[in-house]
């Protein structure tokens, strides 16, 4: 697709997902959004979704990635293992590169 | 002609005439229908077909590809980098599908759902079965898969890690479950047989022989 916004993550970087809570059709799940993950693939540039549903271009496309969030990350009860994970698909224009902590 | 009620059993109550609702997107999903043919942009026929045709896929189709690897560890691999060029491959039409398939082993244990609605590999597996579809399944399993699955009969090793995977966006995902034991000699027909629908979603994992 030669109408893309370039992607500005890779596999490994450390990201958070914006916590915004816009109307309208959005494909960032409620329980991800102001959580801390890591990028676990680039899938490539796609029409933004949240354009799309009301019938307009999408683009330019927006860089979707699958992110990587431990499970007791998102969930302060979770009863599993402390490794267990979820990956879930987060489109770019919804991810900010984690500051460094000191 | 006279009928008698009190003939010593009881009858049920009639079933209403109408045995199914219509609700607002039924309607207009009618609408649009005999709009777009009634413009012969398109044809019942062609409506029907397409049905057909979803009703008729299966996941037989998926099992094609994960028993492929099983048999074929460089296939596994290609299959694991990019499932849609893999699914191709071995003939596998996947229409405009773009496929992850993600591999359990002896310390990852994968599983699938689309937390926002119901996105699952029609073309690799077919309709996606209700409990896929239901708000119990998407809100608990990503929130706690090991009690989702123990509730499949499927229980996993404290020391297996769970990967679950929400189909949020545009890839869509398979599971590749791991080849059971005792099965060494077995015809790729007959291995087939052991990859369920389920345990290409991950609430499961293939039948043991």
């Amino acid at each position: 697709m030669t109408d893309a916004v370039a992607p500005r993550f890779h596999t490994g970087d450390r990201v958070i997902v914006r916590a915004a809570y816009p109307i309208g059709h959005v494909r960032t799940p409620h329980y991800v959004r102001g959580k801390r993950g890591v990028i676990e693939r680039l899938c490539g540039a796609f029409p933004n979704p949240e354009e799309l549903a009301y019938a307009r271009q999408g683009l330019p496309a927006q860089p979707l990635y699958r992110v990587r969030f431990l499970q007791r990350d998102l969930w302060s009860d979770y009863d599993g293992s402390n490794v267990d994970v979820v990956e879930v698909e987060i489109y770019q224009h919804w991810l900010e590169a984690e500051e460094h902590t000191q | 002609m006279s009928h008698d009620l009190d003939h010593g059993h009881v009858h049920s109550p009639p079933r209403p005439d109408q045995d199914d609702s219509l609700t607002y997107f039924r309607t207009m999903e009618m609408a649009v229908r005999e709009l777009l043919i009634d413009k012969g942009i398109i044809t019942a026929v062609e409506v029907r077909r397409q049905v057909e045709d979803m009703d008729g896929r299966n996941a037989g189709r998926g099992a094609q590809m994960v028993v492929r690897g099983w048999l074929d560890p460089a296939y596994q691999q290609r299959m694991l980098v990019d499932g849609t060029k893999a699914a191709e491959e071995i003939g596998l039409d996947v229409g405009s599908l773009k496929l992850v398939v993600v591999e359990n082993t002896a310390t990852v244990h994968n599983v699938i759902v689309c937390t926002l609605c119901s996105c699952y590999p029609r073309m690799l597996l077919g309709l996606p079965p209700d409990w896929y579809k239901s708000r119990n399944y998407r809100s608990r399993v990503v929130r706690e898969p090991r009690a989702v699955l123990a509730e499949f009969g499927t229980v996993i090793p404290e020391g297996t890690l769970i990967r679950v995977h929400d189909s949020t966006a545009d890839m869509r995902y398979l599971v590749a479950p791991m080849r059971p034991q005792g099965t060494e000699h077995w015809s790729e027909a007959d291995l087939r047989t052991l990859v369920t629908r389920d345990s290409m979603i991950g609430v499961a994992l293939a039948d043991s022989p």
